[in-house]
Order: C-alpha cells, then structure tokens, then sequence
C-alpha cells in the first residue's frame, strides 16, 4: 500500500517522473520550477533513476533536446515557467506538430516587466495555441497523478502528442504538504512502455518535419486538430482508468457544490482551494453558489463545460492572465464562445485577478462572486474588470 | 475555518534553517496522521538577510488556504537579533504564542520588544554549540513542542533521521534538551 508522506509538491512530481521510469530529462534552471530538476538531476545522479539527464544552455535549447530524444522513442520530461516557457515558444509548435509525446511541468509564473517571479497564468495562456494537451492542477496529489497520466496520454498511439501539467509556482512548488505516491509495481502497470512508431533509427531513415508547401501543409494542420480533439477521449479513458487502479478520478471539468447553483465561479489552479472554502461558507449561509474548476485547458472541453453551466444564470469567470486590448482574460473569452451558440446560458461576467502572486483570499472570492451577481443582476457589467486593482 | 488549525510563523536568518524546521514539523505532523502544509516565504532569499517559513497543522481536515500566514497562532524567533529590526508579532492572533532563542531573561525581552501575551524562551544557541549542531533551527523545534504540544517530540525522530542521517542524533538530543529548558511565561 502506497504511503501518505509530507513532500515538497516539485520533489515529489520529481518521483512521478522516476516512477514513470523517464529515459531522458532536458532543462534548464529557473524560479519556481528549479526544485523540480534539481530533484531529477539528484536522482539520475545518485542511480536512483536510469535517465539521461542533459543540462543545457537554456530553455530553447532543452525543449530542442528533448524533440531529439523523443524522436528517438524515448519518454521524455522537461520543465520549465514564465520566461523559460517564452524562450522555447517556437520550438513548443514543433514538438506538437511533429507528434512528439514530451511532458512538460510548467510551474507557472507571471512575466516580466516589471520582474516577477510569482505565480499567474500569463505565461499558459501565451502558450495556449501551441497545439499542446494542457492540463491544470490545483495541489500537490494531483500534480503526481497527472504527470503519470500524461505520459500514458501522450505516447498513446492514437495520441501521440506534448502534454503540459501546469501547476502554480510557489503556491504549488514549494509547499511540502501530504502526497501518496504511487508503488512502482502500480505505476509500471498502469503506464505501458514507450513504443514510438516511426522512430529516428539510422538503419530505418525517416524524415520528420520535412517542407510543407501550400498543397499540403493546410491538411497537415487540419490532422493536428482532429487528433488533438480526438485526444479528448483518451484522456477521458486515462483518466477513468487511473480512477479504477489508484481510486482518484478526475475529468476536464470538476464541480464543486455546483448542483442548483444560481451562481457559477469558474477557476483554474491552486486558487480553486480557496475559492471552494468561499463557496462552502456562502452554502452554509444558504446561498445557491457553486464552483466549476477547469482542468483541462487544451483540448478545450466544450461539452462538459455547457453541460456544467447549463442550469445557472450567472457564471463568474476568473482569469489569472490579461490579453492587452482585448476582451479581458483568455478563459473567459473562450467560455463565452464556448456558449455563444447556445440558447439557454449563464450570463457571463470576466474578472482577472491574482496576477504576479496577488493572493485573493477566501474572502477576497466571496467578493468576487458577490459581486459578479451583482453587476450580472443590473446588467452594469464591463467586457472585464481586475478584481482589486488600485486604479 | 476550524479551531484545530494551528497557523505558525518561523523567523530566521538565511542559512539558520528556518524552512528546514518548518519543514521536519510538517513532515512529523503528516506521519501522525495530521494534515499539514510547510513553505518558505514566496521571494528571493539572501544568506543571512531575514527570512519567513510558515507551518499549518490541522488534525481533522485538509487544508485548502495555501496564503502565506499573516494571523499566526505561533511565531518562533530563531535569533533574537531580528526582534529589533523587524516586528516579529505582526499580525500574531491574541492568544497566540511567541517563542525566542536569546540568553536573556523573559522580563527583557517583554520590556526590551514590547511582547505581552505567552512568551517561550530558552537558549538554543548555547544548547545547539553544546550538541555540536551547527544551527539552532531543530533545536527551537523542542521548545515548539513544549510550548504548543502540536506533534510529539518522538514524531520528529524519523524525519530528522531521514534528513540528518548519522548526525541526526545530535539534532534530537538538542531538541529534547531544550524541551526540557524552555521557559513558559503567560
């Protein structure tokens, strides 16, 4: 039986990748991501995991090393956050494009200017199109059991994609708190060998990422986003399957007190723990609120979202990311497209908060839902608000 | 939120292993069952400048706030050197406890710093130079436990084993003698 230990959340995601028994880790050292491997740079040095572990010279050199080392049929893990993840922006496109099964940890961080080093989800959402499967998680259990199941969705052969887990920095990444990880003997079940179908072999020569002109290269994107749509079911068998083999399940959307809720918060990451402690008091108190916790970002969940808001009047989005001059936070933009057709929905009302490591405080989301019912009520709401700005 | 969540502030200097501590303490409390959380303050840290960690523990349930702590029920002041030039109470909640390492006398310090309330004091810098441990982090880790009784002292045995190895002796033997030491004025 799997112990219940108090670890540091980047340690033990550190064991999620040995227990995946990963065969090559490529990174680069920044805030808050550098416990994560430093933690594997330890374990392939002391033996403890049998990896390659390649120090580069930055983070677009990692992820170029790790397009290399998968190619060659290796399960391969990087991990990066804020600026590192900008570096490699350009090479994220080809790992995806080029059906590359890489997992990467993004301990998430605001960008600069001015410096921050604390946590948001700016640098996720610039990351939003680069055809990655993105996952969010809001504590320490779930980054270990995500980073498992994004190596069996990502080399699954109907897959065959990058997957990012993005965690929240500091809240997330260096807090030690109550973790189970998983037994070797469970993980090497659950989690089949790497077996890459069209490996970079000398003896066996393909070409990967060849010219694409015009006459194709618009059927070569059309294939990436139906696999990538199609990814949505693997996830969902994963997922399930990882409930039956290790009793927690997850799913794109999850609820919390959301029945008969007039009243919806939709969250993402490690604030959704706080916001669930908001809207237990606000139930207590007897108002119809709940909460809908978005966890998987990429492929966007569509159905499970309209179903999720279906019977609410209100949805208040909150949005950890600003797109400058634009319609506010990117969750909230897609939420409304997600609904737009629809005949029956929520009347949607954005905010953007907890920027650069702002905390919003448990009271800080009573507010926030207060006040989302409010503007929604008398119809005064803006295309966003920054929740708490001192203007 | 529940009464049975004990918030606690450690004070250090970087190097002194405020965050170590935290850290063993949330490590004890999860193997006797507790839920418990450990963190440095989110920021940069200097050897030698000020540094935070924080410890929850809560024996009944999870625990979702991950903020850092601003209303401790404890505060521990690793050397008592920063009680000048920092306000080491700030926020402390009003039956809450305080807790210095310093050679001087609980009158002093009250009248020196101004602490009103329940005062634990001993001195860990002489019991740790006594045991031939470098730092007074694990230490001051007995006189948390004597003022607070929030894990057993015999639940830090494994994790100061686990991270200290062959010196980890000397850690619980400091520890248990300023348990004994420690001087609890209300």
């Amino acid at each position: 039986m799997a112990k219940r230990e108090g670890l540091e959340v980047s340690v033990a995601l550190g064991d999620a990748v040995k227990l995946a028994d990963t065969d090559v880790v490529a990174a680069y050292p920044i805030t808050p991501q550098t416990h994560i491997v430093e933690h594997l740079a330890e374990l392939v040095a002391d033996g403890d995991l049998k990896a390659a572990y390649i120090p580069v010279e930055s983070e677009h050199s990692a992820m170029s090393a790790c397009l290399g080392a998968s190619a060659i049929g290796a399960r391969t893990f990087t991990a990066t956050a804020s600026q590192g993840l900008e570096l490699m922006h350009e090479v994220l496109y080809i790992a995806s494009s080029m059906r590359l099964p890489v997992v990467m940890a993004v301990a998430n961080r605001a960008l600069s200017a001015p410096i921050s080093i604390w946590g948001d989800h700016s640098d996720a959402m610039a990351v939003r199109d680069t055809g990655w499967i993105q996952i969010f998680v809001e504590n320490g259990q779930e980054t270990v059991d995500n980073v498992i199941c994004a190596f069996r969705i990502g080399e699954d052969r109907r897959v065959l994609l990058p997957v990012m887990i993005h965690l929240d920095g500091f809240s997330l990444t260096h807090v030690i708190e109550p973790i189970i990880l998983p037994e070797q003997s469970e993980v090497d079940q659950f989690l089949p060998p790497f077996k890459y179908p069209l490996p970079l072999d000398p003896k066996k020569p393909v070409t990967m990422g060849a010219f694409g002109p015009p006459f194709i290269y618009t059927e070569v994107k059309w294939a990436q986003e139906v696999n990538l749509e199609a990814a949505k079911a693997v996830i969902l068998e994963c997922w399930q399957e990882f409930g039956k083999t290790f009793g927690r399940y997850y799913s794109p959307v999850e609820s919390h007190h959301s029945e008969g809720a007039k009243v919806l918060l939709l969250t993402m990451g490690s604030l959704s723990e706080t916001a669930m402690v908001a809207v237990d008091k606000m139930r207590g108190e007897g108002k119809e609120v709940g909460l809908l916790k978005l966890r998987l970002w990429r492929p966007f969940p569509f159905a499970e979202l309209r179903q999720a808001v279906k019977d609410a009047e209100v949805l208040i989005v909150l949005d950890r990311a600003l797109s400058f001059g634009g319609p506010g936070g990117p969750v909230c933009s897609e939420v409304k497209a997600a609904l737009y057709h629809e005949t029956k929905k929520p009347k949607v009302i954005g905010f953007v908060g907890g920027l650069g490591g702002r905390d919003i405080s448990m009271s800080g989301f009573e507010e926030m839902i207060n006040k989302g019912a409010e503007l929604a009520r008398t119809g005064s709401e803006r295309e966003f608000e920054i929740f708490g700005v001192r203007e | 939120m529940t009464s049975k969540l004990i918030e606690i502030r450690w004070h250090g200097r970087g190097g002194q292993g405020a965050v170590t501590s935290a850290e063993l303490v949330a490590q004890a409390a999860i193997n006797e069952g507790k839920y418990a959380q450990a963190f440095p303050s989110f920021s940069p840290e200097r050897r030698g400048a000020p540094v935070l960690a924080f410890n929850r523990i809560n024996s009944e349930e999870p625990i979702r706030t991950r903020a850092e702590v601003d209303q401790p029920d404890v505060v521990i002041v690793l050397d008592s050197s920063l009680l000048a030039i920092l306000d080491a109470t700030s926020g402390l909640k009003e039956k809450g406890t305080v807790i210095v390492n310093t050679k001087k006398s609980a009158e002093q310090i009250r009248s020196e710093f101004g602490i009103s309330g329940r005062l634990a004091i001993v001195d860990a810098t002489k019991i740790a130079q006594e045991s031939g441990v470098p730092t007074v982090n694990t230490t001051m880790v007995g006189v948390l436990i004597k003022a607070t009784n929030v894990i057993t002292l015999e639940a830090m045995k494994e994790p100061l084993e686990k991270r200290f190895g062959r010196v980890a002796e000397r850690n619980i033997q400091a520890m248990g003698r300023a348990y004994q030491e420690t001087v609890i004025g209300e």
